[in-house]
């Protein structure tokens, strides 16, 4: 291989970033006008607003909590500042953010108001940024990236050429010692038995038929239709026509890597190798779920033209569909269309992918980062109290 | 001739058409390496990325694609014809 020149930023617990943000994370969702305020008056510094975080409990709570604890975690971000309605749930989401090491300072409107704590919290990002500014990038290897990918607005091309050739590419960040999420929990009915026979070892195969059943268990249990919803109506415009066969398409991405662990939603891997995410399918909701996780990049791949974007981790978006790379050329960051008249081999497509990684991970944006994509989505679990 | 459709296994019932068909068109499928493996006459017009039978399906038969089934055919599906929602149906859901 030739040599690649990787640079990114090492944080405090020896992860590596590809990214090198200030973030303000608001606790809950009356607390996005103060973290947006923040955001407003320091250059680089940028909010994290959503609409939860009232009146959840439980496992719902738990993973909105680890959710918001793993963006200030990621390693895309050098300090994080915490804004909350009142100062219990902030000190524990400071608190979670504050293993790894990193700078990070938490304020809570009560007794405030939000003037007061936008300048109090301003002055704490003012001083964040400035420090981040000065943070060196550094010679980094493969071996170092956490990665996630999936796929979205699928169609027929994903199976033919695009997720091959991220399975390819994962295949070979691996073997370099990668750290690599993929999931999906409801789009892999039809394919699971493969990647259940990709497990690492017994227990992961039994962890992973238990999370894949739990979701079919869910949505029998709703006795909806999915039809419409998994495969969506973009994926049958695409030619795609049961589940089963945006399954076996979808499972591609996996390579021909072993399962090391399966992860619950936003759970960090403990070691490398490719994980599976209990997830959604639901773009913004999985990428940010990997983001959460620790992902510092994405690979999503796309036929009919999803267009989504995370605030935190660069998505690279790449498609093998023809019609899609000519109409909605701004969005497209790799193009495997030669794939399909057979005049780019999988290996070379997996080369296009790398050679356009390269390119991200050193710096440039991705598609998505230039049209300020920044679809941040908690998973809701069920209904608040 | 150039290829029109793909096949991901030469036992495939179904070829995936890499450009917009019209009807009459004769299709070459080849597997993913490049041999061919039969050719069509395209029944209907099929768009990019859509289905074509590359054999007669009967009613009730499952289809494959990936040398597995992806569903079952709703009728009777003649060689050429586009295999969609409307001629086939998952076993798992909806």
């Amino acid at each position: 291989m030739k040599d690649l020149s990787l640079t990114g930023y090492r944080r405090e617990n020896g992860r590596v970033g590809v990214r090198n943000y200030v973030v303000v994370i608001p606790v809950d969702d009356i607390s996005n006008a103060a973290a947006e305020g923040v955001s407003y008056l320091i250059r680089d510094v940028m909010a994290l607003p959503h609409p939860y975080g009232r009146l959840q409990f439980g496992e719902d709570l738990e993973l909105t909590f680890d959710t918001l604890i793993g963006h200030g975690r990621n390693p895309n971000v050098a300090a994080a500042v915490v804004i909350g309605i009142e100062p219990k749930w902030t000190n524990r989401i400071v608190e979670g953010i504050a293993e790894t090491g990193k700078p990070v300072a938490g304020f809570s409107i009560e007794r405030q108001g939000d003037l007061k704590t936008i300048e109090a919290a301003s002055r704490k990002a003012m001083e964040f940024v400035q420090w981040a500014s000065e943070r060196p990038r550094e010679v980094i290897s493969l071996g170092d990236l956490w990665v996630s990918a999936k796929c979205g607005e699928s169609d027929t091309t994903l199976g033919l050429a695009s997720n091959p050739a991220v399975g390819r590419l994962l295949e070979r960040l691996i073997a370099e010692g990668a750290t690599a999420i993929f999931g999906e929990s409801s789009e892999v009915t039809g394919g699971e038995d493969r990647i259940a026979d990709q497990a690492a070892s017994p227990q992961v195969r039994e962890d992973f038929l238990k999370a894949f059943q739990a979701y079919q268990d869910f949505i029998i249990s709703t006795g909806a239709d999915l039809l419409g919803s998994q495969p969506t109506e973009g994926n049958i415009r695409g030619g795609l026509s049961t589940i089963e066969e945006k399954a076996m398409g979808n499972i591609q991405k996996m390579g021909r890597n072993k399962v090391a662990s399966v992860l619950k939603p936003a759970q960090e891997p403990k070691g490398p190798g490719l994980h599976f995410m209990d997830s959604s399918s639901a773009a913004a909701e999985m990428v940010t779920l990997c983001a959460a996780g620790g992902s510092v990049l994405h690979f999503f791949t796309t036929g009919q033209g999803n267009i989504i974007g995370h605030p935190i981790i660069p998505v690279m978006k790449i498609t093998a569909n023809p019609l899609t790379v000519k109409t909605m050329t701004e969005h497209v960051d790799v193009d495997l269309s030669a794939m399909l008249p057979l005049e780019m081999t999988l290996d070379e497509g997996a080369d296009q992918i790398m050679d356009c990684l390269v390119h991200t991970i050193n710096g440039r944006l991705s598609a998505a980062e230039a049209l300020r994509h920044n679809e941040f989505v908690l998973t809701k679990l069920y209904r608040s109290a | 001739m150039k290829h029109a459709a793909l096949m991901h296994e030469r036992d495939d019932d179904v070829a995936v058409v890499i450009r917009d068909i019209s009807p009459g068109t004769k299709i070459l499928a080849v597997d993913m390496e490049g041999r061919e493996v039969v050719t069509v006459s395209a029944a209907q017009e099929i768009p990019l990325g859509h289905k074509i039978a590359v054999r007669d399906i009967k009613k009730g038969e499952k289809i494959k694609k990936y040398g597995r089934s992806i569903g079952k055919a709703t009728q009777d599906i003649e060689q050429g014809a586009h295999v969609h929602v409307q001629n086939i149906k998952s076993e798992r859901w909806g």
